[in-house]
């Protein structure tokens, strides 16, 4: 069972890291317009 | 225009970049996002442009020694989409920032959800193979260690609204939730601290997790709603002509940036922006959607008018008022007033439920308690099982079955062009068994039209609305829409207060009052509610009823409300002979006319005294105070602004048939809800005996509350059904916000 001395960190740190990334996503604004967020990738602005 | 917009009102400003928000028309495409943002990127000056295509908004930034606000909106019709300066309304904020709240307590509970149920599977599986008791303590400790702060941050919403509902001495869902889940956790941790089995710490994260879903989604349905009357608002806001207080130069302005003491000038045929007083000017207006009354009324110096009137004859200068001591909007505001605090005594569906569920659950908890007590259990075990019986009971799918309803049943509403402004309208609407109608823009479009154009001669009445082309008065205006082509007649002379004249094919044409047209004042008797106008051409002459008409489907759906079941009464503000003869129309026997809106009110009250449940259906502000009085209302999108903020519902276009649809959708919805509540209670039979016999493991609670939470969920989703399908997007209401089907 030593294994738990590092496994359980883990977990919970990786939990921390999605929650985490979860709501800096949120605050940057990331989820303020799903629908043109799907439509933007179709444009090839930056291939012209 | 000479006159130049004065956009200030919208633009906001920080360290020589200017900022302001705009609501675009016809955004539809992802074509439409490039040929916007890099169509105004390109003018010298735009800094930044940035479309949101789900609510169809634009947020521009330009640098201010560039260019100007009016350049921004002028570049935008350029590139082809219409653009309106927007002002978020305080409710909207509040709504996203209670959204985003919610985003975030929903976040914290699903990621700590998913790390408990990651060391409760363990404890599971260990039970049954080798796990020591160490490594379980060990387990248990850490999912404390989780879930505490977890349900502390994210069970917020709950413990908040429990606790203002028992400080009002009141029970609601958020009361028994709030009591479970405390427990649990309290309940766990002694357990844990004893060495104990059994933990509920998934049990009380993962129920906080299912009931914050259900309520973010509602709030997400409603934010969407929002923003649609916002951008509805914005796309039909006004443009006012303000008199500069210093230099008297006449200044466009957007009506809603008017303030108390502002003049304005309302030129013939314009509505009249905002409440006043007549400084200078005579004129006659129409006031029909302040008080339905459909017949001109004239103004002098020292006269109210009010917002949403059209000025008929003469330019008007009018001194902007908030309202006074004695005017009509000050009595409808008392009105208003008391209306509102009488309806707040209205009790959801789903809190008359929890007033039962709540003393029923806990007392069974209690009673579990004591009937192990005395069965010779120790006094610890009697606890654990007792509480064990609040986590079971802990009403998981009883909280959901209702909001998961609302959801369905709003998001299938908006796409047939009904907006709901309030969660609990649906179980109100569905309760309605009298429908009460306004006739003037309710029953009628809002829009005059020519009542005897399908009598005239096609060749006369052309002629005729293309003379009226060159004619402001707004009884022309209704004629001119006639008119197959915009070509107007050269030389046409406006002869004011009586007419136009041209010369056309040769001989005169003249156009105007009867008596300009050489035949006497004939008001026609049997339409008295019509305005008439004159047409003279060659010799002979054609009169023209305008007047308003019903709604090209009023027939139909007041017969099909009445097959429903409903009674329907019509109750205006307009005179007798214009009400008698829509009351037969639509075979209505139950009218009356001449009303104010006190006298409205009684009336309801009336009905109400009868055991009736009335939907009010009205457009005026002489109505405001009606809507809010009535069990349900709902009011066409032309209404006035204080109208719609009252009604439950505002529907979209021409036609009367969302009432209909809105009633047979809420009913429909609301014996889903029942369902639901119904399948909430079977579940707790199942369950409850379980618990009481104190069998109960962490495991078998978590299956059991998601297997509920699921069941009614997919239940509520039937409440769209065929509906949905049949009625598809015969609405306007895309161009603001739905994207287009593909």
């Amino acid at each position: 069972m030593n294994v738990l001395v590092y496994l359980v960190p883990m977990a919970l740190a990786l939990g921390a890291t999605a929650l985490f990334a979860f709501l800096w996503s949120m605050r940057s604004g990331q989820y303020d317009d799903m629908d043109g967020a799907a439509l933007r990738v179709l444009s090839d602005d930056d291939v012209e | 225009m000479a006159e130049a917009l004065d956009l200030s009102a919208y633009v906001s400003r920080s360290g020589g970049a200017a900022h302001m928000t705009l609501a675009v028309e016809g955004v539809g495409c992802a074509g439409c996002i490039r040929k916007i943002e890099g169509g105004l990127l390109r003018v010298p000056g735009i800094t930044g442009a940035r479309l949101n295509f789900t609510n169809r908004r634009l947020a521009v930034e330009w640098r201010e020694d560039a260019i100007e606000a009016g350049e921004v909106m002028r570049a935008l019709e350029r590139i082809g989409y219409p653009a309106h300066p927007f002002e978020p309304e305080r409710a909207e904020l509040d709504e996203t920032g209670h959204a985003r709240w919610l985003l975030k307590c929903l976040a914290v509970a699903g990621f700590a959800a998913m790390n408990i149920m990651l060391l409760s599977v363990s404890v599971w599986s260990g039970a049954i193979s080798d796990m020591g008791q160490e490594t379980r303590d060990f387990f248990h400790w850490l999912s404390a260690l989780i879930a505490l702060p977890a349900a502390a941050y994210a069970g917020q919403p709950f413990f908040q609204s429990a606790l203002r509902a028992i400080r009002a001495r009141q029970l609601n869902m958020d009361v028994p939730i709030s009591v479970g889940v405390l427990l649990a956790l309290a309940m766990s941790l002694v357990e844990t601290a004893n060495h104990a089995e059994n933990a509920y710490f998934d049990s009380a994260v993962m129920l906080l997790f299912f009931l914050l879903c259900g309520r973010y989604l509602e709030r997400a349905m409603r934010r969407k709603t929002r923003a649609t009357a916002g951008n509805l608002a914005a796309l039909r806001a006004e443009i006012a002509h303000r008199l500069d207080a210093k230099s008297g130069e006449l200044v466009r302005v957007p009506a809603a940036a008017l303030r108390s003491g502002d003049r304005i000038l309302v030129h013939a045929g314009e509505r009249v922006p905002a409440d006043g007083v007549v400084i200078s000017g005579a004129s006659e207006i129409d006031e029909s959607l302040v008080s339905g009354e459909t017949a001109p009324k004239a103004v002098k110096p020292g006269l109210h008018v009010y917002c949403g009137s059209t000025n008929f004859a003469g330019a008007l200068t009018l001194r902007v008022t908030a309202a006074g001591q004695g005017t009509l909007l000050n009595q409808i505001e008392r009105l208003l007033d008391k209306a509102v605090a009488a309806k707040s005594r209205y009790v959801r569906l789903a809190d008359r439920a929890a007033r039962l569920y709540a003393p029923l659950v806990h007392a069974t908890a209690a009673l579990t308690g004591i009937g192990w007590l005395a069965a010779g259990a120790s006094l610890h075990d009697s606890m654990i099982t007792a509480i064990a019986v609040l986590i079971i009971t802990c009403p998981c799918a009883l909280a959901l079955a209702i909001p998961a309803v609302q959801v369905v049943a709003a998001g299938t509403l908006f796409r047939t062009g009904v907006i709901l402004n309030s969660g609990d309208a649906i179980e109100r609407l569905a309760e309605a068994d009298t429908v009460v109608f306004d006739k003037t823009g309710t029953l009628t479009v809002p829009e005059l039209r020519v009542a005897n154009a399908f009598a005239l001669e096609p060749g006369v009445l052309e002629m005729a609305a293309r003379l009226a082309i060159s004619s402001r008065h707004p009884l022309a205006q209704v004629l001119a829409r006639e008119a197959r082509t915009s070509i107007p007649y050269d030389g046409v002379v406006e002869e004011p207060g009586r007419g136009v004249r041209a010369m056309i094919e040769g001989s005169e044409a003249r156009l105007g009052n009867p008596a300009f047209c050489g035949v006497a004042d004939v008001q026609d008797a049997a339409d008295p509610a019509a305005s008439v106008m004159a047409f003279s051409h060659a010799g002979g002459t054609v009169l023209l009823a305008i007047r308003q008409q019903l709604r090209p489907d009023a027939v139909e759906t007041v017969k099909a409300l009445r097959r429903i079941g409903n009674e329907v009464i019509i109750l205006s503000g307009d005179r007798g002979a214009a009400v008698a003869p829509v009351a037969e129309t639509l075979a209505v026997r139950n009218w009356s006319a001449g009303l104010k809106p006190a006298d409205k009110i009684t009336i309801l009250d009336r009905l109400k005294a009868e055991g009736k449940s009335v939907l009010m259906v009205g457009d005026g502000l002489n109505d405001a105070p009606a809507l809010a009085a009535a069990h349900a209302s709902m009011s066409p999108i032309s209404a006035s602004h204080l109208a719609q903020t009252q009604a439950d519902a505002l529907f979209l276009g021409e036609s009367l048939r969302p009432v209909l649809e809105t009633v047979v959708l809420a009913r429909r919805a609301h014996k889903r809800m029942k369902e639901n509540l119904a399948l909430a209670v079977i579940y707790n039979l199942v369950a409850v005996p379980i618990a009481i016999a104190g069998y109960v493991s962490p495991l078998l609670a978590a299956a059991a509350m998601s297997g509920s939470s699921i069941l009614v969920t997919l239940n509520a989703l039937r409440a769209r059904e065929r509906f949905a399908s049949r009625h598809r997007s015969r609405t306007p209401l895309h161009h603001v916000l739905e994207p287009e089907p593909a």
